[in-house]
């Protein structure tokens, strides 16, 4: 075991815990950031895993910090197998410096590291009870390690196993004691030292993921319709909604496929609710008649797409940031439409609350792209406040004669719901006259496709505007959308360069006038996405003419790491 | 109730003189105006084809929208407002050949919506390809050898489902029509009414004549109740039964949602509850 390591824990540690599906990996990441938090330190969790519910391989990685992680590294400090093919699986990220916590069975003969410490997890369990006591073990054996105290770990634990069966709960407070019992020997040799710095504020701080804060903005918003087919990733947001459901007083319906999802959905607005369909990029494959349905009814809508690797079927548990393009496109007809794309947990709550305003403002379908990884990623954060957008009705109380599409100024007409006020609402996804009923005359439809392209207009006037990080002066321009965010930042951080910004992109769609003049001021202009095709720089050149000189692009399944950007961009760089 | 509430003026009806989308118009304008609904509380929600014209003829709240896509918005807007009467009017093309994933998933979710199915046993709009509904050996000029598929049954497949209201009509009987309708709309969950009529234009085998001379009406001995019974009816295919084939009350879909349990506001009066959402979000802090 090497003898000096303290330099290194200064700052950040990352932990990597790594085995089959079903062991309760996701229950030692879950008790470990939650006392890591408890204790005052910054942590950030994400996780790889396969499609399946048992057996294969998995890896989470936890990173605990003296300030603000919210990015993925490939660096392992301590790696904690689980399985047999733990170390395998993860072979690449092992350095000379990463430390081993685990039991010859787990790490094998085969195993190179010099830093190995042996502890005999499955015999210990074993002493306690069964091999599932092996992950209350180790996760006392980390928070020890990181300096959590007995004092925030033993209620946590005892919190965490409240009503569960009274035996359940004693063999895991015993488990823990003989996790106390390990980590006190280990500490008393003094071979690890870590030295982070933990903050009081970050106490009491928000621990959740991209998916929860997808549902309480969507909460903050007015949602109260949510319809959905199970699909990878976003069955999470309906699992979370339901769960919810009678509390906020939201309908959550599963549906029997994403065609009546997305019908049903807009079937909620024209009564009068917010409705919400929650899909991946085959799912919403199925919406797409829908959302021409929308367009051409005028109806506000809001789609989330959590995004996954395609074609197909693709891999239904990993991340891509694929279907830009797709719900741009989508939709036979012309007609317009929003596309918000969050960058951060905190955008996703305040993104998902605004989508519901713009939707209803502008009677058009919004778009909200997250991914995967943004979806399933943790760490804190200081605050959420419901009020930033307030919520306000765009519906009004009908009168006799009331006409759907009357022509206006703006080409947005007044949206009446049925049973509010006396006049009639009529829709008609065919073209229609100003009281909604079928026409074929020609004039009457020039006029009403002007009416609805002119809504691009009022679109325009209310973008979000692009984030600028980094020097105002810079000659290099990074552009990002969505998940990529953090890592872009975090990997320029390290570069440490004067010259180069990031621009990112929290709406892709209209795209902010400002584009032009942030892409003209740059020398170099590279792109960052995770897909083949670069979808956003096709976008930027189709509405600005501007050519991206470098793409970065990552396609295998996994986010960018902080290291790995760095390289890359380091390359392009110079 | 005056039925010209429902009359639309001057409007150029699209149907050939002689088609059976008439007669169902008047047997529906009949029953709302009996059952004294008024157009500004209705709520008709039709597909695509010449039957789902029909809600552009009488004045009411319409939501004309997809082919066969009818059923989830209908099941929505009375899900989100069970204060409207909702009725969902298509043909048999949208029903049972587009839209059949939702037939068979509304009759599970059991709505509180009245579905009218205009079955005509052909596509008339598209000019005459056949339907689910269509006789084997009708000949049409894409199945030119005459359908051999097997004929969808949609009055079984909504007993064997257990639908709470499965009922048929034949569209020249105008008074029986309106009857069923009436019991249709009454009733408390989904009900499905497959009123069959002829097309004039495309459809030269299944006649008033034929129909007049192929249906009878189930009797006052019959027993609603019995679902082997009406499923044993609801093959016949000698004669075609009309009537109420099958009673079978379940609660509604709406009546099942938990945002009704404390209030029964329809959800575009209520706002999101920030002081509980505020809770929930400290719920996640660390202490």
């Amino acid at each position: 075991m090497k003898s000096d390591l303290r330099s290194r824990f200064n700052d950040d540690v990352s932990i990597v815990l790594c085995g089959e599906a079903g062991q309760g990996i996701q229950t030692v990441e879950h008790i470990l950031t939650q006392t890591l938090i408890r204790s005052g330190y910054h942590v950030f969790s994400t996780e790889e895993y396969m499609s399946r519910i048992r057996g294969g391989c998995n890896s989470t990685l936890v990173r605990v910090s003296s300030k603000r992680v919210a990015a993925p590294v490939d660096r392992i400090d301590f790696l904690v197998p689980f399985s047999p093919g733990a170390v395998h699986h993860v072979h690449k990220r092992i350095s000379s410096e990463t430390i081993l916590l685990g039991e010859k069975k787990n790490y094998g003969n085969g195993y190179q590291g010099e830093n190995v410490i042996d502890i005999p997890l499955s015999e210990i369990a074993s002493g306690v009870g069964g091999p599932i006591y092996s992950n209350t073990v180790a996760v006392v054996l980390l928070a020890r390690l990181l300096k959590v105290e007995k004092e925030v770990l033993d209620p946590y634990l005892r919190h965490h196993f409240a009503g569960k069966d009274e035996t359940i709960v004693r063999k895991n407070l015993e488990a823990a004691r003989r996790g106390y019992e390990v980590s006190d020997a280990l500490l008393r040799q003094g071979k690890i030292q870590i030295g982070l710095v933990n903050h009081n504020e970050v106490r009491d701080e928000i621990l959740i993921d991209g998916v929860e804060a997808l549902a309480m903005g969507a909460m903050a918003g007015g949602c109260n319709f949510l319809s959905f087919y199970p699909m990878s990733p976003s069955t999470a947001l309906a699992v979370l909604l339901a769960e919810h459901s009678k509390e906020f007083g939201i309908i959550v319906e599963q549906a029997e496929d994403e065609i009546s999802a997305m019908n049903m959905g807009i079937g909620a607005w024209y009564a009068g609710a917010r409705g919400l369909a929650s899909t991946s990029g085959g799912g919403f494959a199925l919406m797409v008649e829908g959302l021409s349905l929308a367009g051409m009814i005028e109806s506000p809508m809001v789609v989330h797409i959590g995004q996954r690797p395609g074609p197909a079927t693709g891999l239904p548990t990993r991340t891509e940031q694929g279907e830009l393009l797709f719900s741009l496109h989508s939709g036979h007809g012309e007609f317009s439409r929003i596309i918000l794309t969050p960058g951060t947990i905190e955008d996703c709550f305040y993104l998902a609350q605004k989508a519901f305003d713009l939707a209803d403002r502008y009677q058009v379908p919004v778009f909200i792209l997250t991914d995967q990884y943004l979806l399933e990623s943790h760490y804190n954060i200081p605050s959420l406040d419901p009020a930033r957008t307030p919520l306000q009705k765009h519906f009004v109380e009908t009168k006799q004669g009331y006409k759907r599409y009357q022509f206006t100024e703006s080409g947005l007409s007044p949206r009446g719901i049925p049973g509010f006020g006396e006049g009639l609402v009529v829709l008609d996804s065919d073209e229609h006259d100003e009281e909604g009923h079928i026409t074929e005359e020609m004039n009457l439809r020039t006029k009403m496709v002007s009416k609805r392209l002119k809504k691009l207009d009022l679109l325009k006037k209310d973008i979000l505007p692009p984030e600028l990080v980094g020097p105002e002066n810079y000659k290099t321009l990074i552009v990002g959308w969505g998940s990529t965010y953090p890592i872009i930042k975090e990997a320029l951080e390290r570069l440490g360069r004067v010259d180069t910004a990031l621009l990112h992109f929290k709406q892709v769609y209209p795209l902010h006038p400002n584009t032009v003049g942030y892409l003209q001021k740059a020398k170099k202009r590279v792109i960052v996405e995770n897909n083949g095709t670069a979808q956003f720089g096709q976008l930027i050149r189709m509405q600005t003419g501007f050519d991206m000189d470098h793409k970065i692009l990552k396609y295998n399944g996994l986010p960018f790491s902080v290291e790995e950007l760095e390289e890359r961009l380091k390359s392009v760089l110079d | 109730m005056d039925m010209r509430c429902f009359d639309m003026g001057q409007i150029d009806i699209a149907w050939c003189p002689g088609c059976g989308n008439f007669a169902i118009l008047n047997a529906l304008k009949q029953a709302l105006s009996e059952l004294e609904i008024k157009p500004e509380r209705l709520v008709v929600v039709s597909g695509i084809g010449q039957a789902a014209k029909a809600p552009h003829y009488y004045r009411c709240n319409l939501f004309n929208g997809l082919h066969g896509r009818s059923l989830p918005v209908a099941t929505a807007i009375k899900a989100v407002n069970p204060e409207l009467i909702v009725i969902d009017e298509s043909g048999d093309g949208c029903m049972y050949g587009e839209g059949g994933n939702h037939f068979i998933h509304a009759i599970r979710r059991n709505p509180d919506i009245t579905n009218i199915v205009h079955n005509n046993m052909v596509y008339g709009l598209t000019k005459g390809q056949a339907s689910p509904t269509s006789l084997q050996g009708f000949k049409t000029l894409v199945q030119r050898e005459g359908v051999f598929h097997e004929v969808f049954n949609p009055l079984a497949i909504a007993i064997s489902l257990g639908a709470s209201f499965v009922a048929r009509a034949f569209a020249g009987d105008v008074a029986q029509t309106k009857d069923i309708i009436k019991e249709a709309i009454s009733h408390k969950g989904y009900a499905l009414v497959d009123i069959l009529q002829p097309c004039v234009t495309y459809n030269k085998l299944n006649t008033y004549a034929w129909f007049k001379a192929k249906t009878y009406y189930l009797d006052s001995s019959y027993d609603p109740h019995d679902r082997n019974e009406a499923l044993r009816r609801a093959s016949e295919v000698e004669k075609l039964p009309l009537g109420i084939f099958y009673l079978h009350p379940r609660p509604p879909f709406e009546e099942k949602l938990s945002v009704y349990q404390e209030s029964k506001d329809p959800l575009y009066k209520r706002s999101p509850d920030l002081k509980k959402l505020s809770e929930w979000i400290d719920s996640k802090r660390g202490v």
